[in-house]
């Protein structure tokens, strides 16, 4: 295996880690309108996530520097290419973030009902245009022979990763209130539960569609294997919610998530990202990649610090282990 | 195409503004931090109520600016990509190494520990609710240091060579772009800036309270930490200045000749107070100097040859090809003037500050005053300012609080426009450097919704900021002085409320 090689499977594992992660509380920000009764129960959801949700983000931030320091073609011909939907997706993340950090900071009814509307829009948004964006990278796009994009807008709003947008939109959700199960008590644990069979059954028939048409179109064995994983994990992570096993359905749920971002990535391989103009013109691990100087270095920072970040990270969530109800939020506001 | 409208010209200015707008906040995030982490220390080891309420005062302030400043540098990240795609091909291999090891080294530890840190307080115990802040301040610092270095290459850029068969800048040495002397000189001064600043924010603030007689115990001791603060940043702030032009002047001669408006080298190069030149005819038609101090700040010798626009023009004609290498000559001037005058006001309100209220040196005993009273503005051993002139320090005082942030603008205004018409100094031009599949009119879509975003957020974190600033400290609650032993918080009541909540 090669440094490319290693690097595109590093990359893997930052998105992996980012929509395992930030899945989940993209999920419980878009609960907050479909199971919060109230503003208490509103802020139950956003509170299970509170502490986390920022270092969840920067395993996004960190994809990105990555893609930019291994594969920098990669990172040019995304960004610049999928110009608008990014430009979409960080006008949520700048907005999402500041609500969080805001909406309790004032007690007008007005303000706080203004930043839980804009929590709810910027979880659902991002949550279904990176499925987008990841169905057209694995699809191929209009990539011409100096790896620019030459496609439009509504070349990237095709049925396929639309599709893809709506198996993360629903994987999410169910992945969210999987989570809020796990994470709270009384009777909104017990909402969250019955909304995640809803949702989970809803989003076991989008993924097993979605990752057919993928494994039809691109796959081969290996991502056939991914694709068994991840829809078993599903079901069973279905079947561990009707059983009230919560902690085995949040796990599960991950392994779904784990399993179907595996399957796209080993859909791609060898290319990061493949033209639907020519072949010659897709962008692969080899011709999109840093020097083999640059990608070693990289190496060796990321082996270090990633399993510190894993290892603090972790720390974090036993930390803030204790499950929160109703009665832990307290009346006035910060 | 319009020329004005030119997706490099809508492309230069959605990154010129994102970037003066972030660092807004980053400098206030980087010493805010770092001030508070030391209040908390202080309440840790004294155990004095005021520190505990100081640390919370001024921690509420920190986190509503940390929140713009981490949202903002989202756009930052991927910005290169959107817009800047070409730079992004050729120098990828080099700048992107510093941006991955900003994320995985200090954007986690900074996220991370600032979730632990604002939920925290019921539950952790007080020393590592205590080392969780310290780590958002080592993160902060880190992460600043990364992104110094990377823009350190494009100033001066060292350990590459050009891979002509890929047509791209490859890296050779990295220890070497992270510790050249542009980013040392950088890191240097950008860090004490931000000192600075955070101490004239802390300043402003705590001269507002104690001018209205509010909250004296703890805006006493924030207003000496602030102007402590701001007097050693100042200084730094010069020191680092002073080193950083010296740096420039052998590197990137052109910015610091255009800094000076100085069209022709010569001996004994005098500094400018105030010029105005005519670009075309490559000459001042105004001007006011002091002979010898130019050679002086570019040499250590005030006799020193300091070469001009015109010459170092011909120079990189020569080197590069025909072209005009000029970057935006009164812009480059005018910034540099208010970089200084702006960041000196402060470090001098700050100084004469800290001399004002000082407690016991030089001071008449009837002058002195107790814990809970405003310290008087005493000038010599037994004369205090008169009522209007101290008015007028506290009001002074106050607004020195914007200084620093004005003096940074125009520091990155400078040093980023100076360069120009380079991105990459001596290797690739900024016209190169653009996405060249991106259309003028996604540029300027991105750039309005930016901008217009930024303005909305803007207003509504000022109105914010002071909301929580005119509250003032908060009172302390049992829980607040009670905090748990046990990682996880106590167990004794498991329905108490969360001692924070969003």
């Amino acid at each position: 295996m090669e440094l490319h090689d290693v690097w595109f499977v590093l990359i893997a594992v930052l998105w992996t880690g980012y929509f395992f992660l930030e899945g989940f509380d993209f999920g419980v920000g878009i609960l907050t309108k479909l199971l919060a009764r109230d503003r208490v129960e509103k802020r139950v959801l956003i509170n299970t996530i509170g502490p986390v949700w920022d270092g969840n983000e920067v395993w996004l931030l960190t994809a990105g520097g990555a893609t930019f320091a291994a594969f920098p073609e990669w990172y040019a011909t995304l960004f610049s290419g999928f110009y608008l939907p990014l430009l979409l997706i960080l006008v949520c993340l700048i907005v999402r973030g500041v609500a969080f950090e805001y909406r309790a900071k004032r007690p007008e009814e007005d303000w706080q009902r203004n930043w839980e509307t804009a929590i709810f829009w910027t979880s659902l948004l991002p949550a279904f245009l990176w499925g987008v964006a990841f169905g057209n990278i694995v699809r191929g796009v209009k990539i011409d022979k100096d790896f620019e994009y030459v496609g439009n807008l509504g070349d990237l709003l095709n049925p396929y990763a639309l599709l893809g947008g709506l198996v993360t939109l629903t994987l999410f959700t169910f992945h969210g209130a999987v989570f809020t199960g796990l994470k709270t008590v009384g009777d909104i644990r017990a909402r969250a539960r019955r909304l995640a069979l809803q949702v989970g059954v809803l989003t076991a028939v989008l993924a097993l569609a979605f990752l057919l048409w993928t494994q039809v179109d691109n796959g081969d064995g290996k991502s056939l294997v991914a694709l068994v994983v991840a829809v078993a994990a599903l079901l069973a992570a279905l079947g561990a919610t009707a059983a009230g096993r919560e902690g085995w359905a949040f796990a599960l749920s991950g392994v779904t998530i784990v399993a179907a971002v595996a399957m796209l990535f080993l859909s791609l391989f060898p290319n990061v990202m493949p033209s639907s103009l020519n072949e010659d013109w897709s962008l692969t691990v080899t011709n999109a990649s840093s020097s083999p100087y640059t990608l070693k270095i990289m190496t060796w920072c990321a082996g270090i610090a990633t399993p510190i970040v894993l290892l603090y990270q972790s720390w974090t969530y036993w930390v803030f282990r204790k499950r929160i109800g109703t009665q832990h939020i307290a009346d006035a506001a910060h | 195409m319009d020329l004005a409208l030119a997706p490099e010209t809508l492309a230069r200015w959605q990154f010129g503004i994102t970037t003066v707008y972030h660092f807004l906040f980053v400098p206030l995030t980087i010493s805010l931090a770092a001030l508070t982490a030391g209040l908390q220390t202080a309440w840790v080891r004294t155990e004095k109520e005021k520190y505990l309420r100081a640390t919370k005062f001024w921690g509420k302030l920190f986190l509503i600016n940390i929140a713009m400043g981490v949202v903002t540098g989202i756009v930052q990240e991927f910005q290169f990509g959107m817009n800047w795609s070409d730079y992004s091909r050729f120098v990828g291999d080099i700048f992107g190494a510093p941006l991955a090891f900003e994320a995985l080294i200090a954007f986690f530890f900074e996220s991370t520990f600032i979730g632990l840190w604002i939920f925290g307080w019921d539950k952790l115990p007080k020393r590592i609710h205590l080392a969780c802040i310290w780590m958002v301040s080592i993160g902060t610092i880190l992460s600043s240091y990364f992104i110094l270095a990377a823009n350190s290459w494009m100033q001066h850029p060292v350990g590459y060579r050009i891979n002509k068969a890929k047509g791209r800048a490859e890296l050779t040495d990295f220890w070497q772009v992270l510790t050249q002397n542009t980013a040392l000189a950088q890191a240097f001064h950008t860090l004490s800036a931000s000192f600075l600043t955070g101490g004239a924010f802390m300043v402003g603030i705590a001269a507002f309270h104690l001018f209205r007689k509010k909250h004296i115990s703890v805006m006493k001791s924030s207003l000496r930490l602030g102007l402590i603060t701001v007097t050693i940043a100042g200084l730094l702030t010069a020191v680092s200045g002073d080193t950083l032009g010296k740096v420039m002047f052998k590197q990137q001669p052109m910015k610091m000749a255009a800094a000076e408006a100085l069209w022709d080298g010569q001996d004994s190069a005098p500094f400018s107070i105030f010029a105005y030149g005519d670009v075309s005819k490559g000459h001042n038609s105004v001007e006011l100097s002091v002979p010898g101090i130019l050679s002086f700040l570019a040499d250590d010798d005030f006799s020193s040859y300091v070469p001009g626009i015109n010459d170092t023009n011909k120079a990189e004609q020569e080197k590069y090809g025909p072209g005009d290498y000029r970057p935006n000559i009164p812009v480059a001037f005018w910034a540099f003037r208010w970089m200084i005058g702006f960041g000196m006001a402060s470090f001098a309100i700050g100084l004469v500050g800290l001399w004002l209220t000082r407690k016991k040196f030089m001071l008449a005993q009837h002058l002195r005053v107790g814990d809970d009273e405003v310290p008087n503005l005493v000038l010599f051993r037994n004369k205090a300012l008169s009522p209007k002139l101290g008015r007028l320090y506290w009001l002074v005082a106050i607004w020195t609080m914007g200084f620093p942030l004005i003096a940074n603008s125009w520091g990155w205004i400078f040093t980023e426009t100076g360069r120009q018409p380079w991105v990459v100094y001596g290797v690739l031009q900024t016209r190169h450097a653009v996405s060249p599949g991106v259309s003028q009119w996604e540029v300027l879509t991105s750039m309005i919704v930016f901008t217009s975003l930024y303005a909305i957020l803007a207003v509504i974190e000022v109105k914010l900021l002071v909301k929580y600033v005119k509250a003032g400290p908060p009172e302390l609650t049992e829980a607040d002085l009670n905090p748990p032993t046990k990682i996880g918080g106590d167990t004794r009541d498991a329905d108490k409320p969360m001692a924070f909540s969003y």
